[in-house]
């Protein structure tokens, strides 16, 4: 992005892609704090009996490194980001439809980041980022004002997701209809819709979790009649499907950096396309799969299992016709595709101990273990965040005008991909040897697994360092970035970089599918 | 470009897109706000169907007649503002601003009998949760329901309250001429707005009231 004018100007601008930029910072710096929490956590585990903190603090720890990544990093992350700066371009439209509500929607980011963040200075909650009462409604810890910003956060991924999908309806390019448009406005599509239809009941939830710990109305108090289950059904009828929010957007990276970097027009277009929304609907059922071990009936547990494995179905299509992309295609090993593969990769390890978490008996024997941790940071963390550095490399010559360090990329996504490895394999051991989730010290024999996994987290926070570092060297030395350096035929790279205020210098045409790489198109360079 | 090209945003083709693009945007916000009040309406349920018997002791404590009077208000409400909408199309910018105002003042008949409501049960001890002091319906699940009838008549009186401040704004927009023929979409979206707060109203007043 060119500058242009002065911070006023960012301040009040409409323009997609400076509110692109702008989640940009902000998630990042969300970022930071949540793995700085998460550092601490693996830092107190380093030894059996108390290290470097208190039992009360290391609560605090968990639940806000719970809340922030999910609430402040992983939901908001891609679809604010890319989804906000590259899905105009894709669609050939100048601006998303309601420009002013999506810079509301910055605002209401920022304003539950405060609330939350004001809620850690007073103290924090302990109650984990699952809230559940009647812990959470007793608690003496800061626990309302973390919801109310939750609440608040809710409101801008409603708005941000609404948005999008009004956006697709009516700012399509002429030409371009449904079966043209590029997957990755497939699955933001996808988890728009989610994030429209789940989000006001996670609303709800938390102000009557709030009300109830401030006023005690008692609405899920058994002592006055009240039905704690009935929160766990409602918290998870969104925080389940909200697993896709934050997933199917990088689901969506990787189908637009595997074609790019592989010259492969994508295999089984439909079927890839319509697994989003298939997930995004099937999601929107499987939640009984969190209330297996709550006095939830046999059958109910049945059906909730079963339809929580057609996620699984929808992914291996997705993951079929990936690698049947890749197939014969002529790859180059740049960084957005390093971490497409680790994408696949950890999604696949992820996705397969979720089938298994699914089927009631075994749940059981994992319930509330680190197997259940290694499972979720598999899939939702190692999906979000390869999906999230795949777009963020894929990206960033279009976004900032520079090239980054190909070569400082490649060592940072080792660094990461084995980071991420040997901090979260152990987990899935320790999980199944029996060692409990959110417990602040373990038995002597659980030491060399712990210490194996907060080494692979430092290796991780490493590689996360690297990234920062010549990212942020990049944008004043890296080379000018040329309008399409990957040679991708993905729809937004037609426009110049940086793109002109409304994104095209003439109305572009379609005359052909995204990523057609099937023969040569003089003149595609600088469209 | 006819004369209506003011109102179109640079972004959009024409003005039939946009109008396009903001009902669709406001048939979604209604979706979310139907979710919104959906977690309640679950809530309600599984209670009604734990104790059945005292929530229709406790729905006894409540007076049909004002549930029945406001009911009739926001129906009535819901008329004035389709009419609002129905004369700005023909252009008659002031009579569509009346209409609104008398809207306005529907909503704050039915916010006067919501507070004669709620002044009789706080004084009786009809209170939610803790709060609960009546005597004479002492069995549990009977606060359980005086906590629903105040959480969702409360989000429900927030909706009007938010509603007015919307139909305000649209009635001075009405009245400098700001709408017509070509162009009423602010009042439009204003409009399904309120309809969806009579709307759940219209669900409110049997479950609390009358069964």
């Amino acid at each position: 992005m060119a500058p242009r004018g002065g911070a006023w100007s960012w301040l009040t601008t409409r323009d997609h892609k400076r509110i692109g930029i702008m989640y940009l910072v902000l998630t990042s710096a969300m970022l930071a704090l949540g793995g700085f929490y998460a550092m601490a956590i693996r830092m107190e585990l380093l030894t059996p009996g108390p290290t470097v903190m208190e039992a009360q603090t290391y609560n605090r720890m968990f639940t806000l490194h719970g809340v922030i990544m999910i609430l402040l990093f992983m939901i908001p992350a891609i679809p604010g980001i890319f989804t906000n700066f590259f899905l105009p371009l894709m669609i050939g439209a100048r601006d998303v439809a309601f420009p002013r509500l999506n810079l509301f929607s910055v605002y209401l980011y920022l304003a539950g980041a405060l609330i939350a963040v004001y809620g850690m200075i007073q103290g924090g909650a302990d109650t984990g980022w699952t809230f559940y009462t009647p812990y959470s409604t007793t608690t003496v810890t800061k626990v309302w004002p973390i919801l109310l910003g939750g609440f608040t956060l809710g409101m801008a991924s409603i708005v941000t997701g609404l948005n999008f999908i009004v956006t697709v309806h009516t700012l399509r390019a002429p030409g371009l209809t449904w079966m043209r448009l590029p997957l990755f406005v497939w699955s933001s599509y996808a988890t728009s819709v989610i994030q429209v239809l789940a989000t006001p009941v996670l609303g709800i939830t938390l102000l009557l979790v709030a009300v109830e710990n401030v006023f005690g109305f008692g609405v899920f108090d058994p002592a006055r009649g009240g039905d704690p289950v009935l929160f766990q059904h409602l918290f998870w009828f969104y925080s389940h499907p909200a697993v896709y929010i934050m997933v199917l957007p990088a689901m969506g990276v990787v189908s637009e950096v595997l074609q790019a970097f592989a010259r492969r027009n994508v295999f089984g277009y439909k079927a890839v396309a319509f697994s989003s929304l298939g997930i995004a609907f099937v999601g929107f059922f499987t939640w009984g799969h969190h209330l297996f071990t709550s006095g939830q009936s046999a059958v109910d547990a049945g059906i909730f299992g079963v339809l929580t494995m057609f996620v699984g179905v929808f992914t291996a299509i997705k993951v079929f016709n990936w690698t049947a992309t890749l197939y014969r295609g002529s790859i180059s090993f740049q960084t957005p595709f390093a971490y497409a593969i680790a994408f696949i990769f950890f999604v696949v390890f992820g996705g397969m101990t979720g089938v298994a978490l699914a089927t009631v008996a075994l749940d059981v024997h994992w319930q509330d273990t680190y197997f259940v941790v290694a499972h979720f940071h598999f899939i939702m963390v190692g999906g979000t965040l390869t999906g999230f550095l795949a777009a963020l490399h894929y990206w960033w010559p279009k976004m900032t005008g520079r090239m980054y360090s190909e070569k400082w990329g490649l060592v940072a996504a080792v660094f990461i991909f084995l980071g991420f490895n040997f901090t979260f394999v152990p987990q899935y051991l320790l999980g199944n040897a029996g060692m409990p989730r959110r417990y602040y010290s373990y038995p002597e024999r659980f030491w060399a697994l712990n210490v194996a996994s907060s080494a692979g987290a430092s290796v991780l926070a490493m590689g996360f360092v690297i990234v920062l570092a010549y990212l942020l060297l990049s944008l004043k030395y890296g080379p000018r970035a040329a309008a399409n350096p990957w040679g991708s035929r993905g729809y937004e790279w037609m426009t110049p970089t940086p793109p002109p205020p409304e994104n095209f210098l003439g109305q572009p045409t379609y005359p052909r599918p995204a990523h057609d790489y099937r023969e040569a198109h003089p003149g595609q360079e600088g469209h | 470009m006819s004369t209506s090209s003011e109102h179109v945003a640079h972004h959009f083709p024409d003005l039939e897109t946009q109008a396009h693009a903001a009902r669709l945007g406001m048939w979604l916000f209604l979706a979310t706000e139907i979710l919104l009040f959906a977690g309640l309406f679950t809530a309600y349920a599984l209670y009604r169907m734990l104790f059945p018997s005292a929530f229709a002791g406790a729905s006894g404590l409540i007076d049909t007649r004002m549930g029945a009077l406001n009911t009739v208000v926001l129906i009535t409400s819901s008329l004035t503002v389709a009419l609002a909408y129905h004369f700005s199309r023909q252009g008659r910018g002031r009579a569509a601003a009346a209409l609104l105002l008398a809207t306005i003042a529907l909503a704050g008949v039915f916010l006067v009998v919501k507070y004669v409501e709620y002044a009789h049960h706080i004084g009786a001890g009809h209170l939610p949760g803790r709060y609960y002091r009546y005597p004479a319906l002492d069995v549990p699940g009977a606060a359980m329901f005086f906590t629903l009838y105040f959480l969702m008549t409360g989000l429900h009186g927030i909706h009007v309250v938010a509603g007015m401040g919307v139909l305000a704004w649209l009635a001075a927009g009405a009245w400098r001429g700001s709408y017509g023929g070509e162009y009423s979409t602010p009042l439009e979206l204003g409009g399904m707005y309120w309809h969806l707060v009579d709307l759940v109203w219209i669900f409110l007043f049997p479950l609390l009231y009358l069964i």
